[in-house]
């Protein structure tokens, strides 16, 4: 029996097509993949996220903890709501988990990681919080609704109670406000503006048929997926796992290396660079005909290979997009395996899509 | 459940045929095929004169979820194929039994009778519900 989240019965009545996701019965689509990821990228959609883990951190050392936990340093917020991306390694540099901490007080950091991995999320997070004297404290009982798109913030901060509106209206990106049993970021999984509001599971309902009463659309994890993949943003599983580094996997940003702090992987990651990098993770577009999806096998012109690790067709673009691994010395072009035969395909940077706007 | 035109046959997957009276076969996906693709993004089609066997795969048709493969349902030789899909693939899902038509063969057509009747295919299909 799979869990279901307090907005379970509103998909079905939504018309929500329902599939097993890490445990959960989740809505995939509505009716439209493509007419969902077109709704968010020129209005504004809802998904129900509530699947995902919530886990508060808290005590007198939560900041030493985090700077041994995560391999970003939390060390560089400064304001209370400021958030930061963080990967969580092993201790042979490989990820664990990819999440999103909060910094709310010295004493109190909120942290949101992937339904996927929730279990050896939590288990090596206690394992590690001990020594800091840190309790670590899953919200369950808490609900996740991110609302994204161009017009996203508009109807959402209108249907907010009104002091949490208030509140929320004056986010900056990438910031996040507790204001009476609600918590709400200006963050997302999209590439386009909006939040994502944690708020108590029995409210949820009422406040996703508010939204929907406010012309905001449900969204379901296959746009979730084709949105979060044309904005550049690695999946879990897919572009980065525990036999990865950042360094390969395209976050050598949210790596801070260059200080004397001392983090779990550090030093493998600290030799990994120094010694040359022997993969990265870049953009693929197709120029040849064809979808690119997960797994196929690339090919550079000077016999080098690779593999793609996300790919789907682009509803914004048109054309088929992917991820992939591939020796360092890339050049700007390859081609790529589909069913037996070599197509031809650009390496282009990524985002591929950022605010409902072609990058490349 | 979409009625089901009544004229044509079908296949355990999914295909529908039309007998144009002619010599040819006309070939599509059915409208619940569609449906458990979702929106269609890509096919590819036959190569027109390839003589494919019945059961072979013979085209792919990708929604934005996954590729599924299409299998000849009678003998015979890929007279044309939909050229407008290149452009327009989403016509599978809009009129998966006109426009969305995928390909023609040139059959002798002994294998017809094999086919699901209509009255077959809405079985199967309410088998898998």
């Amino acid at each position: 029996m799979n869990a279901r989240t307090p907005l379970y019965a509103l998909h079905e009545a939504h018309g929500g097509k329902i599939v097993d996701f890490a445990g959960w019965d989740m809505p995939i689509h509505y009716g439209s993949q493509v007419q969902e990821h077109h709704q968010v990228r020129s209005d504004a959609g809802m998904f129900d996220v509530s699947h995902m883990v919530v886990v508060d951190l808290e005590g007198e050392q939560v900041i030493a903890f985090l700077r041994h936990l995560l391999a970003n340093d939390v060390a560089r917020l400064k304001t209370s709501g400021k958030a930061l991306y963080s990967c969580m390694l092993n201790e042979a540099g490989g990820v664990i988990d990819d999440l999103i901490v909060y910094y709310m007080n010295d004493c109190w950091f909120r942290m949101v990681v992937n339904a996927g991995t929730r279990e050896k999320d939590l288990a090596w997070i206690n394992t590690q919080a001990a020594a800091f004297g840190v309790s670590v404290t899953e919200r369950d009982e808490l609900a996740m609704i991110a609302v994204q798109g161009p017009n996203a913030r508009d109807r959402a901060l209108s249907v907010m109670p009104p002091t949490v509106a208030t509140a929320s209206a004056e986010l900056k990106r990438f910031f996040a406000t507790d204001c009476e049993g609600w918590f709400v970021a200006r963050t997302g999984y999209t590439g386009e503006d909006g939040f994502e509001v944690v708020l108590p599971a029995e409210q949820a309902a009422e406040f996703w048929s508010a939204l929907a009463n406010a012309g905001v659309k449900p969204i379901g994890l296959g746009a979730r997926d084709t949105l979060r993949l044309e904005a550049g943003m690695n999946l879990y599983g897919n572009d980065m796992d525990e036999s990865t580094t950042p360094l390969v996997a395209g976050l050598g940003w949210t790596v801070v290396l260059d200080d004397e702090r001392d983090f779990i992987g550090k030093t493998v990651l600290v030799s990994q660079k120094a010694d040359g990098v022997p993969s990265k993770l870049v953009g693929l577009k197709l120029t040849g005909r064809g979808v690119l999806r997960s797994h196929q096998k690339v090919k550079l012109a000077d016999g080098g290979e690779g593999e793609t690790t996300s790919g789907t067709f682009s509803p914004t673009l048109g054309y088929a997009i992917a991820m992939a691994r591939v020796p360092a010395n890339v050049g700007a072009t390859c081609e790529v395996e589909i069913r037996g035969k070599w197509v031809a395909a650009e390496v282009v940077k990524y985002p591929f899509v950022r605010d409902g706007k072609a990058c490349n | 459940m979409s009625d089901l035109p009544t004229e044509l046959r079908y296949t355990q997957s999914h295909e529908w045929v039309r007998n144009n009276e002619d010599g040819t076969f006309t070939v599509g996906i059915t409208d619940h095929a569609q449906e458990l693709l979702g929106d269609i993004v890509f096919v590819e089609t036959p190569e027109e004169d390839a003589e494919i066997e019945a059961g072979d795969g013979c085209a792919v048709v990708e929604s934005v979820k996954a590729a599924s493969d299409i299998y000849m349902p009678i003998s015979g030789i890929v007279a044309s194929a939909n050229g407008e899909l290149a452009d327009t693939p989403e016509a599978i899902n809009d009129d998966a039994y006109q426009a969305g038509w995928i390909f023609t063969i040139k059959s002798d057509g002994v294998e017809w009778d094999n086919l699901l009747t209509v009255e077959q295919y809405e079985g199967l299909l309410a088998e898998d519900e």
